[in-house]
């Protein structure tokens, strides 16, 4: 049996992936909404994990209701991704610099 | 309470979802010339939910859902303030759209759904339910800010929130995550009864979980040092969403801070009260030292807006029964205040010339007087003047905070209020002793000046009778402890 510290650790070591992905990168805005996704699914072996060892139903109710959010979430930063290439011609998070101060 | 449905105590919420999702359809069916039929039905809906909103006034503490969702005092008065807010934003905003083609039904039903949001958020019971109304509100907020599809900055400041946000949503889900597993239950009940059975200081795990679900309050609250994305979403939204942006969902923030730190973890007060004291001077500094160098107007009240948070945290962060009234009566009278500091940029951003300099204040007295006139009593309302609401907010915060021990935080607050005051006495300035550089005349319709009038009226009578709003605030904080 795995103990439960093991799945902690992955969720841990994925979420800081994810964090760590969105500060350092310089370039792409794709791969920012990629974090996030993987932030969010993070979580959800959190809430899996703990929902099993502790018998509880409740934190895989809460894993559907985030995998829901994350899709209309994702749905709608694809969409002002659209609208910013289209005003801008460029996803480049460097390049996003308008305002200042 | 418990096992019962108790569908009645969330009519407001069910009506404003189906009334939203009418007027959707409705403006699906409208040609451009009518657009003014949607505007009416949702100012309608919004404010048949004021009404179904107030008459659950005065009930004790019920739950509903199965505990999922909680109706009292405090409750009932968050969301009358948030609708009445929206509403008049609504009107605020009509003549800013229609000059920019853009008066759409999208700005309508998106601030709905966000509203509704705000709406659950308040009344929120368990982790679950504050996750749900949170994602609602700030999913619609990142399309209202981008939703002006042809405007690069817009587009620009929509895809920072965006991304910021939803940062602050997964740092907020990975601290519920945890509380969850150490409690083994997604209610705040079960969360307080956890907390209150450790010694928070000595239990590593429960602060690691608090540290990341603050951090994601911070990032929701905009306070330093998480309040990057402030000042280029309100300079890049379009002024009538910078103006909802930066009004109701300051409220629906302050009651998720209560809901999850006070219902949730209210014997965890030792460790958020460190965490959130570095936050709330952060904030107050950053937002008021920096708001000096600003010459942009909306990016001016962003700063603001940071370190006035910075005080409604250090009125949650007092940790007792009159800081958490003197917070809610912050949060509320902001919310007014800044409504009236976006009407008076929006009426100046007619006729195609987006006002957003400090300088497009300039000689506004000679244009104007009357209007130069509310621009000044919201300026010094923020800069917490006498006799005006901005002013008792910043005491009644201030004296909670002595009360609880803090005073290196009230002088500090004090001094950062006055070195505040300079950027506020600078735009007062530019209207009154400044010669006028625009000499076209400005003109608003009828409801928008009645609603400017009554919204100036409310800031200097809410300062001269406090007491009123603030006796609710008090009675409805005890309720829901």
């Amino acid at each position: 049996m795995i103990p439960l510290s093991h799945f902690l650790i992955i969720g841990a070591l994925l979420f800081s992936i994810s964090a760590a992905g969105i500060f350092l990168n310089r370039k792409n805005m794709l791969i920012i909404l990629m974090c996030i996704e993987l932030m969010l699914l993070a979580v959800n072996i959190n809430f899996i994990a703990f929902s099993h060892f502790t018998q509880n139903i409740q934190g895989q109710v809460f894993v559907f209701f985030i995998l829901t959010v994350a899709a209309a979430e994702a749905a709608i930063g694809l969409a002002i991704l659209v609208v910013l290439f289209r005003n801008r011609g460029t996803i480049n998070v460097q390049e996003l610099d308008q305002m200042k101060g | 309470m418990g096992e019962v449905m108790n569908f009645s105590l969330a009519t407001p919420e069910i009506f404003l979802l189906f009334s939203t999702c009418a007027v959707l359809l409705l403006d699906v069916f409208l040609s451009d010339k009518c657009r003014t039929f949607g505007y009416m039905a949702a100012l309608l809906a919004m404010i048949a939910t004021a009404f179904l909103v107030v008459s659950s006034f005065g009930i004790e503490r019920s739950f509903a859902f199965n505990g999922m969702y909680v109706l009292d005092n405090m409750s009932v008065i968050l969301k009358v303030s948030v609708l009445l807010v929206v509403i008049a934003t609504f009107v605020y905003a009509r003549s800013y759209l229609i000059d920019r083609n853009i008066f759409k039904g999208e700005f309508y039903t998106l601030s709905m759904f966000a509203t509704l949001g705000m709406l659950i958020m308040i009344s929120a019971n368990t982790l679950l339910v504050i996750y749900l109304g949170l994602e609602l509100l700030s999913l619609s907020l990142y399309a209202l800010v981008a939703f002006r599809r042809d405007d690069g900055r817009a587009s620009e400041a929509g895809m920072k929130y965006f991304v910021l946000g939803a940062i602050a949503s997964g740092m907020l889900l990975y601290g519920m995550s945890i509380l969850y597993g150490l409690s083994g239950s997604l209610e705040l009940k079960g969360v307080a009864a956890y907390v209150a059975s450790q010694q928070i200081m000595h239990n590593m795990v429960l602060l690691f979980g608090l540290t990341f679900i603050i951090v994601g309050l911070g990032f929701k609250f905009g306070v330093a040092p998480f309040h990057m994305w402030v000042p280029d979403v309100y300079q890049g939204a379009p002024t009538p969403v910078t103006m909802f942006l930066g009004s109701a969902p300051k409220i629906a923030a302050f009651a998720m801070t209560m809901r999850l730190l006070v219902n949730g973890m209210e014997f965890g007060a030792a460790g958020w009260q460190q965490m959130l004291i570095p936050l709330a001077v952060l904030s107050m500094v950053i937002g008021n030292i920096a708001a000096i160098a600003q010459s942009n107007l909306k990016r001016m009240l962003a700063y603001s807006t940071i370190s006035h948070m910075g005080f409604v945290l250090l009125g949650i962060l007092s940790a007792n029964e009159q800081g958490y009234s003197a917070a809610m009566f912050y949060a509320i009278t902001y919310a007014l205040t800044a409504l009236g500091g976006f009407a008076v940029i929006i009426l100046l951003s007619q006729s195609g010339i987006e006002a957003e300099e400090l300088e497009d204040l300039r000689g506004l007295n000679e244009r104007h007087p009357w209007y130069a006139f509310m621009m000044m009593l919201f300026l010094f309302s923020m800069a917490g003047i006498p006799p005006l609401v901005g002013f008792y907010a910043k005491l009644a915060v201030l004296q909670a905070t002595v009360q609880a021990g803090f005073i290196w935080l009230a002088v500090l607050a004090v001094t950062m209020s006055v070195i505040g005051a300079y950027y506020y006495l600078r735009a007062v300035k530019l209207m009154y002793f400044d010669k006028p550089v625009e000499s076209s005349t400005i003109s608003m319709g009828f409801s928008f000046n009645t609603l400017l009038a009554g919204n100036g009226f409310l800031v200097v009578i809410l300062g001269l009778f406090p007491g009123l709003l603030m006796a609710l605030c008090v009675e409805a904080v005890k309720m829901s402890l």
